[in-house]
């Protein structure tokens, strides 16, 4: 709210303005008159013989002036605009705006109805569902995940049927509901120059690349310091989030760089959580990224 | 032709005096009154000036034109909030100086981005934006690692500001330098962004 004094400070100069405008109007009204001179013109001259003419607006168009001049005292009665005074109407800006929210809440609450009673393999199979939640992916996902689900290096492929953190629809849920913390660790302490070959090696032969089959076998001896999360076969852990080593489905890359930096540097994968969407979006989501793998 | 018509029309120093007060009369109803309202000088709930890291963060966002293609400013209309977050308010925008709301959308609005992505994704994202977006047209930014924060600049940043009105304390000020020593450009940008609207978003 405005105090008294720029409140009048508003009224008295945007009233003024107007009326202003309209007495000018009318004051240059006068110009027409032609005082000044008999042959109609201004009395300037150009050029030798170059004169203005003093000929007055077109009707049709001096009205045009005073229909703005109406439009703006209609408008500032109806709308705010005058200091503190709310207008006719009494519209606010946050009105609009939550009566717009209401209305779409309504329409989204009948499509919501229809779902609320399906599981995610209901779900999966209606496309009206699909389709609105293949919507809110593109909004919410898309950006790590790619439009087509696809991922990106660091960020899962959910087109793939490997799960990093479960696939079951309740899985997929806990992550949306939750987020995730994926933590590799470095492990050039642990493992040493050589040692960080040689689980190189063997990180490429578990998962079916061509390997030194010597520095493979050594590696293989150390791999109890990541039997702890991947598993002694290296079958990975959803639980923890430690990926199946022995497949050929990389989330940073399976050449041996990538290999050794990991090795190197660990990783840190982060997942937020998408708890600011409603129960129901998740829901929808959940379904979505489930058919995604075509499951 | 009337005489002060004429009078106006042929003397420059009065007619630039009342063109002058035309063309300022809308600033002095729209903006005027509003530099001295509480609602726009007092800071929502929960918003702080920024850390020495986030403010070093958003000069290197301005220096590198980002308002050039992402706005600021989450518009009180339906489709925005469903996309962004919370709209914006006046209160949010206390401690910029200036303000980044702008106006021009080639990217998407960033008034909600903090905590919306991991750093390690922002981190790819800044380098090669193509990396884990295909489709996008925004340009990388590989230099911001290779550059350190200045943080003796800082922290006369920081003490400007103090003395422009921003509470921040005499440690925080004193502290800066430190609180910003050997962190690259890339770690202040995104310490900027996981910053951005967290007050509003409740990330």
């Amino acid at each position: 709210m405005l105090n008294s004094f720029w409140n009048w400070f508003v009224i008295i100069i945007s009233v003024g303005s107007i009326l202003a405008c309209w007495w000018l109007l009318h004051w240059t009204k006068g110009v027409s008159d032609r005082s000044d001179d008999d042959d109609g013109s201004t009395g300037h001259v150009w050029d030798e013989d170059l004169r203005e003419l003093n000929t007055p607006l077109p009707r049709w168009w001096l009205h045009l002036f005073n229909i703005t001049i109406v439009f703006a005292l209609v408008y500032l009665a109806l709308f705010p605009g005058l200091g503190n005074f709310a207008g006719i109407k009494s519209w606010t800006q946050v009105d609009q705006y939550n009566a717009e929210v209401a209305a779409a809440e309504q329409v989204q609450e009948q499509i919501f109805a229809r779902f609320a009673d399906m599981d995610g393999n209901a779900l999966m199979a209606d496309a009206e569902a699909m389709e609105t939640a293949g919507r809110l992916f593109g909004n919410n996902c898309a950006m790590c995940h790619g439009s087509d689900g696809r991922g990106a290096k660091g960020f899962p492929n959910l087109a793939d049927n490997d799960w990093q953190w479960g696939g079951s629809h309740e899985d997929i849920l806990t992550t949306l509901n939750a987020g995730r913390m994926a933590v590799m660790p470095p492990h050039d302490a642990i493992l040493g120059e050589d040692g960080i070959r040689e689980m190189v090696a063997y990180v490429q032969q578990l998962s079916g690349q061509k390997a030194d089959a010597e520095l493979a076998a050594a590696g293989k001896s150390r791999f109890m310091v990541c039997a702890a999360c991947h598993g002694a076969e290296g079958k990975g852990n959803q639980l923890l989030g430690a990926p199946n080593l022995t497949d050929d489905i990389w989330l940073y890359g399976g050449n041996p760089g990538d290999i050794e930096y990991t090795l190197l540097n660990g990783r840190n994968g982060v997942m937020p959580a998408f708890n600011q969407l409603s129960e129901m979006h998740r829901k929808l989501l959940a379904a979505y990224v489930k058919s995604l793998s075509g499951s | 032709m009337s005489k002060g018509h004429k009078r106006l029309e042929k003397n420059i120093i009065l007619m630039s005096v009342f063109i002058v007060i035309a063309v300022s009369l809308g600033g002095l109803v729209e903006i005027l009154p509003l530099i001295f309202q509480d609602q726009v000088r007092t800071p929502s709930e929960g918003v702080k000036p920024y850390p020495p890291l986030q403010l070093a963060g958003r000069d290197i966002y301005v220096r590198e034109g980002c308002y050039n293609c992402h706005s600021q400013m989450v518009r009180p209309f339906r489709s925005e909030t469903e996309r962004y977050g919370p709209f914006s308010v006046a209160g949010e925008s206390v401690y910029d100086r200036p303000f980044q709301w702008g106006s021009k959308r080639t990217g998407p609005d960033l008034a909600r981005v903090g905590g919306r992505y991991s750093d390690d994704w922002h981190l790819i994202h800044l380098i090669n934006p193509r990396d884990v977006v295909p489709e996008s047209n925004m340009p990388g930014y590989p230099w911001l690692l290779e550059a350190t924060v200045d943080g003796e600049l800082i922290q006369h940043k920081l003490s400007s500001l103090q003395t422009l009105g921003d509470p921040y304390t005499d440690e925080e000020v004193a502290g800066a330098a430190d609180a910003v020593a050997g962190k690259t450009e890339m770690e202040a940008l995104i310490a900027y962004l996981q910053g951005l609207g967290l007050t509003r978003s409740g990330r």
